[in-house]
């Protein structure tokens, strides 16, 4: 494995578990770069990474920013309600019209699932998703599993829970993806109304009740109801969901003494997580945050020189 | 070079260090991934033994600072490893650690990565091969063995630690004109 020959970042779903390999290890080295006094290096000197969100974010974004900064690209963060895009421009013409300004990469967060598959037909520049609609979110999933191999120095063989709103997840599939190739034992639970009817196709195991889900787990990982993409009634009320699924210390005890709690942001406290778990002594809630910058990093440096084709190898001979 | 003869010139270049810096106060080892690393923790122990002081040994790796990186049209890019310097260069004298001196580029980029990490008093630079063909204005302070080479020809460090053997080979290229090969 020498390194990353494609293009651009999608989703999870096309990456090889050496890829995923890959990219855990050199964030490894990346996290070093954030300890030190001069958090810089100069490897995307002269690069320019357009920023283009088409959804509210707060960490995705400034996460992707630092870790821009700290490889020392240009970056440029398009806001949309400051763009041509609430004059009706499309998406393919606001790509376009960025790319005739020859950026060398886009990291797009956009509400349609696609629509980085779209821009990379379309780019020359290298895309990077930051979430599509209910479809991926690969750079989650990747410092989500570099967490638990920080934590638990592996991923095969876990057992991982994935508790919340697994209907209107990104996060869930990229994560399915990602744990099921580097063989996790995957769990999912929510109300069945929440419950995707093919998930058990991606080679997890579907429950509705948490405590199958918890017991003896290694990696609990809780998901944010999504009620701004909930048109229907999905469940009587939040203090009814926090009343059977919620998160509390109470039903942490099934799981392994040594259980990992997750949860890839924003988080709602008393909706699918009580306080006491999420500020616990299990919860690595933030080092899932400082993680994401050294996880960005590793995916902008080793997309940054590919261009996706075959080439040279570099050998360290002297 | 053998594995007896390694051992004896990292041996001499302790007992010069040693000497030229009055003994090993305000030290510290920095080997350039991988050979310069192991290098650098040999000459530690040599240098443990001579003084009986133990010498502050750190890891650095040059990928990000290489002046070759993105230069490439295409090709994957090299593996980036992990950069362990545990201790404040800050008013050190930093021992810059390499296996072979070759154009100086790396060099250049270990020098560009050093001062990141802070302010040393001096860095001072070690390898235990100088093939010749610099490109950059360096020059090694310790050399272990001085080894005339043909641009076409490579030579090859081996280390028990990360190849099973001591050894030093000059071996003909491969392919001397695929680029990011010799350095």
């Amino acid at each position: 494995m020498s390194g990353l020959r494609r293009k651009d970042l999608l989703g999870i779903s096309e990456l090889t578990p050496d890829e995923i390999t890959l990219i855990l290890d050199t964030a490894q080295a990346m996290k070093e770069i954030g300890s030190r006094t001069v958090k810089k290096v100069p490897a995307l000197r002269g690069k320019t990474v357009v920023n283009l969100f088409f959804e509210p974010s707060t960490r995705t974004r400034t996460s992707f920013e630092i870790a821009e900064k700290r490889l020392s690209a240009d970056t440029l963060n398009v806001a949309i309600a400051t763009s041509s895009v609430v004059k009706g421009e499309t998406l393919a013409d606001t790509a376009m019209n960025l790319e005739a300004m020859n950026p060398d990469m886009i990291v797009l967060r956009h509400s349609s699932s696609g629509a980085c598959h779209l821009l990379s037909r379309i780019c020359r520049s290298a895309i990077i998703n930051a979430g599509d609609g209910l479809h991926e979110h690969p750079t989650q999933a990747l410092l989500d599993a570099y967490t638990i191999r920080e934590r638990k120095g592996r991923l095969s063989g876990l057992k991982v829970a994935i508790i919340g709103d697994l209907l209107h997840s990104r996060v869930l599939r990229s994560n399915i993806h990602l744990l099921t190739k580097m063989g996790a034992d995957v769990w999912v639970c929510g109300p069945p109304t929440l419950i995707p009817a093919n998930i058990r196709d991606f080679g997890v195991r579907a429950t509705s009740v948490i405590d199958e889900a918890v017991r003896d787990a290694d990696v609990v990982m809780l998901l944010r109801i999504q009620l701004e993409r909930m048109e229907g009634a999905y469940f009587p009320s939040l203090r009814e969901y926090y009343n059977v699924f919620g998160m509390t210390e109470a039903r942490l005890k099934s799981a392994r003494p040594d259980v990992t709690i997750m949860h890839p942001g924003p988080m709602n406290r008393g909706v699918e997580i009580s306080s006491e778990v999420a500020d616990g002594p299990y919860s690595v809630i933030l080092d899932q945050v400082s993680n994401g910058v050294a996880v960005r990093m590793a995916v902008l440096y080793l997309l940054a020189g590919s261009g996706g084709q075959e080439g040279a190898e570099h050998e360290e001979a002297a | 070079m053998d594995a007896d003869r390694i051992g004896r010139t990292l041996t001499r270049i302790a007992h010069e260090i040693v000497e030229r810096n009055k003994g090993v106060e305000d030290l510290a080892l920095v080997g350039v991934r991988t050979r310069g690393v192991h290098i650098a923790r040999r000459i530690g122990q040599s240098l443990k033994e001579i003084t009986g002081h133990d010498i502050a040994t750190g890891a650095l790796d040059i990928t990000l600072y290489r002046d070759d990186l993105m230069r490439q049209a295409v090709g994957p890019q090299p593996l980036v490893r992990m950069t362990e310097i545990p201790f404040s260069i800050d008013n050190r004298k930093i021992l810059l650690v390499d296996d072979v001196l070759y154009t100086g580029r790396t060099t250049r980029a270990a020098l560009d990565a050093l001062i990141d990490f802070g302010r040393p008093k001096a860095i001072q630079l070690i390898v235990l091969v100088d093939r010749g063909h610099r490109e950059l204005p360096i020059k090694a302070d310790y050399v272990g063995k001085n080894l005339p080479t043909a641009a076409d020809e490579s030579v090859q460090v081996r280390l028990q630690e990360s190849d099973g053997v001591d050894e030093v080979v000059l071996e003909q290229a491969v392919d001397p004109s695929k680029p990011g090969g010799a350095r």
